[in-house]
């Protein structure tokens, strides 16, 4: 799951990581009464989760409250890349002499955290990356031993920090660490970190990237789950259980078992079809997933013809097809189906589907037979 | 013989007591697995269907000299599960329980690469089977028989499908190992291609991958290098978009990398020939093996 910056810098305030001061703001009047409390110059920061705000114009300096006004109005609501800007973070202006970079990475090829920094912040890391490595130093941590304060140095001195900078970068890396492993984010990352005048250093952005599958042990971090970030087809998908992915085309896709779903959807593409989903039913799927999933898939109207691949292991093929015949009788869908049975229970399953005739379903032998009905009925050819 | 489980298994489950643990547990016995133990804390001295339940796996291991455990609690406390059957001697640990967070797989993974000895098959995983010999997990047994072709996957439906191609076309198994979908996973296909490798019964290796990761590519080094064997390969996920997990943890294109087209040419450029369907990998291994 990923945070705006403000809540990533409201996680850094947390583990005391220095952050300019700052309130957020969902309407022109909230900006402005936040504006007025924090104080001139401040900063109108549009809050959406995609880089490139400030080129787009989502970064603005408010010298009073009329021109505090003035961005908000211009940037609530803007589009930034695809994302409309609902929220601003007003910060107190930051004087900087110069821009770091800082990020810490869950490293799954390394199996480890991958710690970076650079002297070269403030611009798109991945450039710097490619025209001059040696310009960030990077360091795997031991997962069971921790970052060290000594690799905290090594990295500093590695990335040709000033000597006076040595030590406060040091710990900005150690704070950052641990918010890292305390928050259990696969990544947070600072660009730029900024040093002031006084030689103070700042985190001046923040990028989170928290572990959905540890939310449960961070109430806190769970309840910033933006609703609005999510397609409604995916929110409804989520509040039933199931995995589901909104995709392009025009063919709804549901399977059981990530890896057989994904193959099923490069069949049909190579069968000269576009998905429209990907679901998941998961393993030991009920009929009510049945019945719940084909709401879903259903409810994009995008949807031509859709296609049921089972491969029965936990999963029974006469629970799914008792919970498709379910599903016909209270979502009725209007639209054709292509059913693939196999595996546990398969000839009870396609007995079960013979037997109950439902209007527009059609049957399979194999994954590769179901692709091609499938295209062909969304072509709107009949079979 | 076979790799991982087989006829010389004594299999302590962990989380015998629940519902899915005990079924799968029956399940695996009533295949032929010894099943000499479960372990569910609190509940020592009780039975399931005459399995003994220990509260520790210390005891367990004790008492029934265990020497492979099945992790079947839930996400909050599997990793901890884990580390205890390692502890109590476990050599093979297979955990099939989907959700643990990251950060506490990758501690678990790094403690056990450091005791010697010992492997960890998944998390997130359908376990191992070793037709005719064991089943350790959920893997649905009557659709494979005893055979030459090992198979590895990430993914367990996509196993069963690859598996039923293959059968279909008169081949059985050796082993079929489910390798798990999380994005660090204990054992990987290395690992696994080196047991296929001086496993007398395999004498062909299918390999099933996924987006996500680099397993496929570090795979593809490996068999240019150390596996004699033929390979055939299959990557799922080529029509998945970028920046959007696809079901499994670890089933996520970031940026340019994990793609499926990266790995199938990533292992065509090694000389391991990859199916762009199930059907195709299994009419792949005929060309290879004869019909």
């Amino acid at each position: 799951m990923d945070l705006l910056e403000y809540q990533g810098k409201q996680l850094f305030a947390r583990h005391e990581i220095p952050v300019p001061t700052g309130i957020p703001a969902r309407t022109v009047d909230e900006a402005v009464a936040a504006a007025e409390q924090i104080g001139y110059p401040c900063v109108v920061k549009a809050q959406v989760k995609i880089g490139g705000r400030g080129k787009a114009g989502g970064v603005k300096v408010a010298a009073n409250a009329d021109e505090a006004r003035e961005h908000a109005e211009a940037i609530l609501g803007m589009d930034i890349k695809g994302f409309t800007v609902y929220e601003l973070w007003i910060e107190e202006a930051s004087e900087i002499e110069a821009e770091y970079y800082a990020a810490i990475v869950f490293d799954r090829s390394a199996r480890a955290a991958l710690v970076m920094l650079s002297t070269q912040g403030g611009m798109d890391i991945e450039q710097v990356s490619e025209e001059n490595p040696d310009a960030i130093a990077t360091l795997h941590v031991d997962p069971l031993l921790g970052f060290q304060p000594f690799e905290a140095r090594r990295l500093a001195f590695d990335a040709g920090i000033d000597a006076d900078l040595i030590r406060p970068i040091g710990d900005f890396l150690t704070r950052l660490y641990e918010t890292f492993i305390a928050e259990e984010a696969m990544l947070v990352e600072v660009n730029p970190v900024i040093i002031t005048p006084e030689r103070k250093v700042r985190a001046l952005d923040s990028k989170v990237t928290l572990d959905e599958n540890a939310l449960f042990r961070h109430k806190e971090n769970a309840a910033l789950r933006d609703p609005s970030d999510e397609d409604p087809q995916e929110q409804m998908a989520r509040d039933r259980g199931l995995t589901y992915v909104k995709l392009d085309g025009d063919i709804g896709i549901l399977g059981n078992g990530a890896g057989l779903v994904m193959s099923t959807l490069d069949v049909v593409a190579q069968y000269g079809g576009s998905p429209a989903n990907f679901l998941d039913a998961g393993g030991g799927s009920k009929a009510d997933a049945i019945t719940s999933a084909v709401e879903v898939i259903c409810s994009n109207e995008k949807v031509k013809a859709v296609l049921f691949n089972i491969f029965g292991g936990i999963t029974r093929c006469d629970e799914v097809a008792n919970g498709l015949i379910e599903a016909f009788a209270s979502a009725k869908p209007s639209v054709p189906f292509v059913v693939r049975l196999d595996g546990t229970n398969d000839v009870e399953g396609r007995k079960i589907l013979a037997d109950a005739n439902l209007p527009g379903v059609y049957t399979a032998s194999t994954m590769n037979d179901a692709a091609e009905k499938v295209v062909a009925l969304a072509k709107g050819e009949s079979l | 013989m076979s790799v991982l489980v087989g006829t010389d298994t004594r299999l302590c489950v962990s989380g015998i007591t629940g519902s899915e643990g005990s079924f799968h547990s029956l399940n695996n016995r009533a295949y032929g697995t010894n099943v000499v133990s479960g372990v569910t804390p609190g509940k020592g001295g009780q039975d399931v269907e005459g399995i003994p339940v220990f509260n520790t796996f210390h005891a367990a291991v004790e008492a029934s000299e265990a020497n492979t455990a099945m992790i079947f609690v839930p996400p909050p406390f599997a990793a901890d599960s884990i580390l205890e059957a390692a502890d109590a001697g476990i050599e093979t640990i297979i955990a099939i329980t989907e959700g643990i967070p990251a950060h506490e797989e990758l501690r678990v993974y790094t403690q056990i690469k450091r005791m010697p000895g010992v492997r960890l098959i998944g998390p997130n995983c359908p376990g191992v089977l070793s037709p005719g010999k064991a089943n350790v997990g959920i893997i649905p047994a009557s659709f494979f028989k005893e055979g030459n072709v090992g198979v590895m996957s990430r993914s367990g439906t996509l196993t069963y499908q690859i598996g039923n191609e293959l059968a279909q076309k008169g081949f059985g198994n050796s082993s079929i190992v489910g390798l798990g979908g999380d994005p660090i996973p204990g054992t990987s296909f290395v690992d696994v291609l080196e047991l296929f490798e001086n496993d007398d019964q395999t004498e062909l290796i299918v390999m099933s991958g996924e987006i996500g990761g680099d397993a496929e590519e570090v795979a593809a080094e490996y068999i240019a290098e150390h596996v004699t064997k033929p390979v055939v390969g299959y990557i799922a996920g080529f029509t998945a978009p970028p920046g959007k997990t696809m079901g499994h943890a670890g089933a996520i294109v970031s940026g340019s990398k994990g793609t499926a087209a990266a790995k199938a040419e990533a292992l065509e450029a090694k000389g391991v020939r990859v199916g762009r369907t199930p059907t195709q990998v299994a009419e792949i291994a005929i060309e290879i093996l004869g019909g």
